[in-house]
């Protein structure tokens, strides 16, 4: 029986677009053959609970399996989810109570049967973590108040209060399933080291910088199209390649048919022309918004209409067009991913400080406000991560529009530590190219990034407002879309406008060209999700 | 000899101690740790909870004296602990990329060394003719390029050159199979890098045998070995050549010493996984306890090969060992 049981979400009825995305579907998958992907991150430890890279779910997610997930043959919606290792959930009516059906034929690598006590001690594991336990992403879940097993293959969660972005965050690709005999008998700091899951693919072996190798799991649950177990591949292999150049080159080569996180147009370009249709692409819109912060610290961005003046100056819509055949950005939007039911229409946004095409009355206001704040002609100073993709095609071309406001502009760019460190210390940086990359689109939990910097500890612009929290705590609570979405107008505004706390610049544009003879992968607006591999196949 | 080799072993000590203090302060005066980059590196929600526990997992909380008292005394024990990255013992990470670096480095200085005796010693006798400018030029051009450079050159051709005569792309392979599991594998994946920077290795090697034998031909023994009638072949084989290779000596075992961590960029370039590319992953991901190995493990080659070729001074020159 096909699992695909679709969630009806409160939050989520945001409309699923691909551009220059293909049908890799229309045949019949074939059985056989090893993957190849190349990564160009690094696996820190194998839990999934604790660590947030995309360098350890692309290697590593294959293994496991997640209570619900992101339907991996719509991958664009940001409402579809459907079970992985449950068969079926009801809602109750308060929508506090969510039950979950765990499948009765699932099984561990190791042969451990799989029933609900795994479900309960895993998610135990990730929302109430004993003292020194890391759960990178407990607080997605301060909805959650209880996790019961309610029988042998039945499993409820109690919620404080009923709210859309429990669902998504459920679906998270790090939720790795835990056996409770492995957290009972190694506990909780095992499965940093070691794999033992119920996903679509058992360990095989792992060189360190090298490779991680997967072979086919035969008692896999899911079934493909031909009635079978899937997965459809005899097993894959992750090679670590750091280098986008070996990366890119590997594809053409033929030495590895994939990549999951993305290439700059420019790459995707130079595949296609040397290898026409050998070369698939698919492109999609990246849960990843770019933009600046200013630190409210410092005196200088303490008046507002500094802050006004920094956001006025960017040239959005003429940036769009350009930066888009040079880097991985393009779509112009609020601080909600642009495809979901909660982000800002196009007129909206144009109410919006900074998002007015006509950048010359953006910039003459942008000159008044900034001999208002006593700020004409001063200096600013712009910090970036010393990495291509996007920050510093992008930082660079703030600067530039910072120029035409007269200002003097200094860019000081940090490898990825000592960036972050500067970020964290909260003190002396001025600006700073600032992001917010999530996994599963959850505007719900993601905009939690602008709350009051006692709150969110990802809020770089070191402000508190009381206001934006209380905002967002309504946001959460109320079950009705029309009124979230009334919630998050105000609260983007404020932000990005009546505050200008944040500058939203661009989100990031996924494009993923791959060998054309792999099947079944659709992308995701994030390059964490859709990676457990059950449904790839390759057409040789 | 045994004297000289007992002063030249105790001289190793103070000289890794330093290199120990200096890789342990200078690692720490980087701003940001691992777990500021595991759990914040990829922009998303930032746990404080989760960075602290992970700060004190590593021991990272403990004052920084107790930290250097334990990294030395294991060093001391040869105990390099676990990487913070991944977890996994020092040893054993280091042991997978040992055994690819200790490969390219042998099979470049192979081909430096095929390349520059021969190269070198001709250019010296043939000197200013046009096959000594024509040697020279190969050389400076190995000088001169980078050996990243002509890596990428390397694989853009073979791309490009194989789609042009066979209609599919060919690259060398991207992951490293052990030359006892797969000889041919293993030779297909690594004669490019060996090559790449065997080139720019036997550049300098072949300009110092033309300077070394240039100088030694001129020496009074050459000459009157030249007036006492002995083939020129015989005076160059059996007396200039042994006697000019004292410095390219040295400059062989120094070059394969850097070769065996400081292939950084060639095997980037290459995707191999060595010293070198762990080198760089270490430092960028604030790894203290596998930089601080990898330090150690380079500055104790160096050490070790500065003694053996000082051993190898001494055993061809009597009057280094006797002063």
């Amino acid at each position: 029986m096909k699992p695909s049981i679709k969630l009806a979400i409160a939050m989520g009825a945001g409309a699923a677009f691909t551009l220059g995305a293909v049908a890799t579907a229309s045949a019949a998958p074939k059985r056989g053959g090893m993957l190849n992907i190349v990564v160009g991150s690094k696996i820190p430890s194998y839990d999934g609970h604790r660590e947030t890279t995309f360098g350890m779910i692309h290697p590593i997610r294959p293994f496991y399996s997640l209570l619900i997930r992101v339907n991996p043959d719509n991958p664009q919606s940001t409402s579809d989810f459907v079970c992985d290792i449950c068969s079926n959930f009801t809602k109750s009516s308060d929508g506090k109570t969510y039950v979950f059906k765990i499948r009765e034929n699932v099984k561990f690598h190791d042969g451990t049967p799989l029933t609900s006590q795994d479900v309960k001690a895993t998610w135990h594991k990730l929302i109430f973590p004993p003292k020194g336990i890391a759960s990178s992403r407990k607080a997605f879940y301060g909805m959650v108040e209880s996790v019961e097993a309610t029988g042998k293959y039945e499993v409820t969660f109690k919620l404080k209060y009923a709210t859309g972005g429990f669902i998504p965050a459920l679906a998270t690709p790090f939720n790795f399933i835990y056996s409770k005999k492995d957290l009972d008998t190694h506990g909780y700091k095992w499965h940093m080291k070691n794999i033992n899951g119920t996903g679509a693919f058992t360990f095989v072996q792992h060189q360190p910088g090298a490779f991680v190798e997967g072979k086919r799991y035969a008692n896999y649950h899911l079934k493909g199209e031909d009635g079978k177990n899937k997965p459809y591949l005899d097993g894959y292999k992750a090679i670590s390649a750091p280098k986008m150049a070996i990366r890119l080159q590997a594809i053409r080569g033929d030495r590895a048919q994939i990549e999951f996180r993305a290439f700059p147009p420019k790459a995707r370009d130079d595949l296609k022309k040397a290898l026409g249709d050998k070369i698939t692409v698919q492109e999609s819109d990246w849960n990843c918004v770019m933009g600046f912060s200013s630190n409210q610290k410092l005196k200088k961005f303490q008046d507002v209409r500094t802050r006004q003046a920094l956001t006025l100056g960017l040239d959005r819509w003429g940036g769009s067009k350009y930066l888009s055949k040079i880097a991985i950005v393009k779509t112009v939007g609020g601080t909600v991913f642009p495809n979901h039911s909660l982000a800002a229409k196009k007129e909206e946004l144009l109410k919006l400080k900074g998002y007015n095409p006509d950048m010359a009355a953006n910039q003459a206001e942008a000159k008044k406000l900034l001999a208002a704040a006593g700020m004409a002609g001063a200096s600013v100073e712009l910090l970036n991560r010393a990495v291509d993709q996007p920050y510093k095609v992008v930082g660079t071309w703030m600067l530039g529009q910072w120029k035409k406001l007269g200002l003097k502009t200094t860019q000081i760019v940090l490898p990825t530590g000592p960036w972050y460190a500067k970020f964290r210390k909260k003190k002396d940086q001025e600006t700073m190219i600032d992001f917010n990359c999530q996994g599963v689109v959850n505007p719900l939990i993601d905009a939690s990034k602008w709350l009051s910097n006692d709150i969110a500890s990802n809020n770089y612009a070191n402000y508190q407002d009381r206001q934006l929290d209380k905002w967002y705590d309504q946001m959460n609570r109320t079950g009705d879309e029309a009124e979230a979405y009334s919630i998050m107008r105000k609260y983007e505004k404020r932000i990005v406008d009546e505050k200008a706390h944040y500058a939203v610049s661009f989100w990031w544009y996924k494009i993923n060209p791959y060998r054309s003879y792999v099947k079944g992968w659709n992308i995701a607006p994030s390059h964490y999700l859709n990676q457990s591999l059950d449904q790839v196949w390759l057409d040789k | 000899m045994f004297k000289y080799t007992i002063k030249r072993v105790l001289l190793m000590v103070p000289t890794l101690f330093g290199a120990a203090c200096l890789v342990f302060f200078l690692l720490r005066m980087i701003p940001g740790d691992v777990c500021e980059l595991r759990m914040a590196g990829e922009g998303g929600y930032v746990d404080e909870d989760a960075i602290k526990t992970c700060q004190h997992d590593l021991g990272m909380d403990r004052p920084k004296f107790v930290q250097f008292v334990d990294f030395i005394t294991g060093f001391a024990v040869f105990d390099l602990g676990e990487s913070m990255w991944t977890g996994k013992a020092i040893t054993h990470e280091l042991g997978l990329r040992f055994q690819l670096s200790l490969q390219i480095a042998i099979m470049a200085t192979l081909v430096a060394v095929i390349i520059a005796i021969p190269l070198g010693t001709i250019s010296a006798i043939r000197q200013d003719t046009w096959l000594d400018y024509a040697v020279r030029t190969f050389s400076i051009a190995g000088i001169a390029i980078p050996s990243f450079w002509l890596g990428i050159m390397i694989i853009l051709g073979l791309l490009i050159s194989t789609q042009a005569w066979f209609g599919e792309p060919w690259m060398p392979p991207i992951e490293y199979v052990s030359p006892l599991e797969d000889p041919i594998s293993n030779m297909v994946q690594l004669i490019w890098p060996a090559v790449a920077t065997g080139y720019r290795y036997s550049a300098v090697a072949t300009r110092m045998t033309r300077s070394a034998l240039l100088e030694v031909l001129r020496e009074d023994y050459v000459r009157t070995a030249r007036a006492k009638g002995l083939l020129e072949r015989i005076i160059i084989n059996r007396h200039a050549l042994k006697n000019s290779m004292l410095p390219v000596i040295t400059v062989i075992g120094i070059e394969f010493a850097f070769l065996m961590g400081g292939l950084v960029v060639t095997e980037q370039v290459f995707n191999l996984n060595g010293v070198g590319k762990l080198f760089v992953e270490s430092v960028q991901n604030h790894d203290y306890t596998m930089t601080q190995a990898l330090v150690m493990l380079v500055a104790t080659v160096f050490v070790i090969t500065n003694f053996v070729v000082d051993l190898f001074y001494a055993w061809l020159d009597p009057r280094i060992r006797y002063s």
